[in-house]
């Protein structure tokens, strides 16, 4: 099988480029993504690529494979490839440190800006903040996001504006404490929202739903932000 | 939170609720003059100057023209900060925008109302 792989490496060439590596994949077993590039790492020990768990929940090998962005190691290669070409690139609209390695620094200040904990300015009880199974249930859906920036990285608002635009994978997560009953800072965190750039610049075309690999729909969270703002102000 | 002095109304909640509400009198607006012309094959000058001489078909062409600069503006910022990164570059299309926006409302105005 043919693997095309973007090549950087800024101490050494120019230009970034695509490298072409023939590769024999087991007869009868449908490999990841991950799998193809250790074994191509063994051929070229070169190739940067990040990875850790290797089962999809670390959420380190978030890449863009013939076009989509997903985790090379909960991705077949058998979907992945098209005409029995595999190409993989970094994710897109970050800086490339090295290879399919890209810096996350803009995702993780977005992520950073929507203050991801609880804040609660009443007392602490003795035990524990007690929840009902119904304010629980509304986290679902929002808690299991594993910060891949997967999403981020497929929406064009985010390429545009990453400086600006939280990024669908930023607003999860400001939804997540925005829906969360044990939060009070509710008020302070929608005012923190309600500029022309934050949440607004989502136009809902949906590509972060489209490539989220734990299923998850940001673009409904974005539109429960945006019905809380309104009910706020009307 | 992020600091805009460009933008139609300053807050993003207001912008993008002008954008829907200017886009449904647009619709509104397009459909009635669609159905019109639909139901009037025959359509004289006469019965289409008597239409715009109508006090509501003023309101609400007005309401129309109004809905157009709102909704061109709110889109074509949203434009603008997307592509252009010089904030130089940036605020030329800007106030061309505006300016072009400002121009059509009065000449719209001058047109429809007959001044």
């Amino acid at each position: 099988m043919l693997v095309s792989i973007y090549r950087y490496n800024p101490e050494v060439d120019d230009a970034p480029y695509m490298q072409d590596y023939q590769i024999e994949l087991p007869e009868g077993k449908d490999l990841m993504v991950l799998d193809v590039l250790n074994l191509l790492k063994a051929q070229d020990p070169t190739i940067s690529y990040r990875r850790s768990c290797r089962e999809g929940v670390c959420g380190s090998d978030g890449m863009n494979m013939s076009g989509k962005n997903g985790l090379a190691c909960i991705t077949p290669v058998s979907e992945a490839a098209k005409k029995g070409k595999l190409v993989l690139r970094p994710l897109p609209g970050l800086p490339v440190v090295r290879d399919l390695v890209v810096d996350m620094g803009q995702f993780y200040k977005q992520y950073e800006k929507i203050r991801p904990f609880l804040i609660n300015d009443e007392p602490a009880p003795a035990i524990e903040r007690l929840q009902s199974p119904e304010e629980r249930e509304k986290l679902d859906g929002l808690y299991e996001c594993i910060l891949c920036a997967c999403c981020s990285t497929a929406c064009p608002s985010f390429w545009w504006n990453p400086d600006k635009f939280v990024g669908p994978s930023g607003l999860l997560q400001a939804y997540r404490f925005l829906a969360d009953s044990r939060d009070t800072a509710t008020q302070e965190r929608l005012s923190d929202l309600d500029d022309p750039f934050s949440v607004f610049r989502c136009h809902g075309i949906m590509n972060c739903v489209n490539v989220c690999p734990k299923g998850l729909n940001p673009t409904k969270a974005i539109g429960n932000i945006r019905s809380m703002l309104l009910q706020r102000a009307t | 939170m992020v600091t805009q002095i460009t933008s139609f109304g300053r807050s993003g909640l207001y912008d993008w609720m002008m954008q829907r509400v200017s886009a449904v009198v647009l619709s509104l607006y397009t459909v009635f003059i669609i159905g019109y012309l639909l139901l009037n094959p025959d359509l004289t000058y006469d019965q289409w100057s008597a239409l715009f001489e109508a006090t509501w078909m003023r309101i609400f062409s007005l309401m129309v023209l109004l809905s157009i600069g709102m909704h061109s503006w709110i889109g074509l910022w949203s434009v603008s900060t997307d592509y252009i990164k010089a904030t130089g570059a940036r605020f030329f299309f800007q106030s061309l925008c505006g300016f072009v926006m400002f121009v059509y409302i009065v000449w719209g105005v001058q047109v429809l109302w007959g001044l």
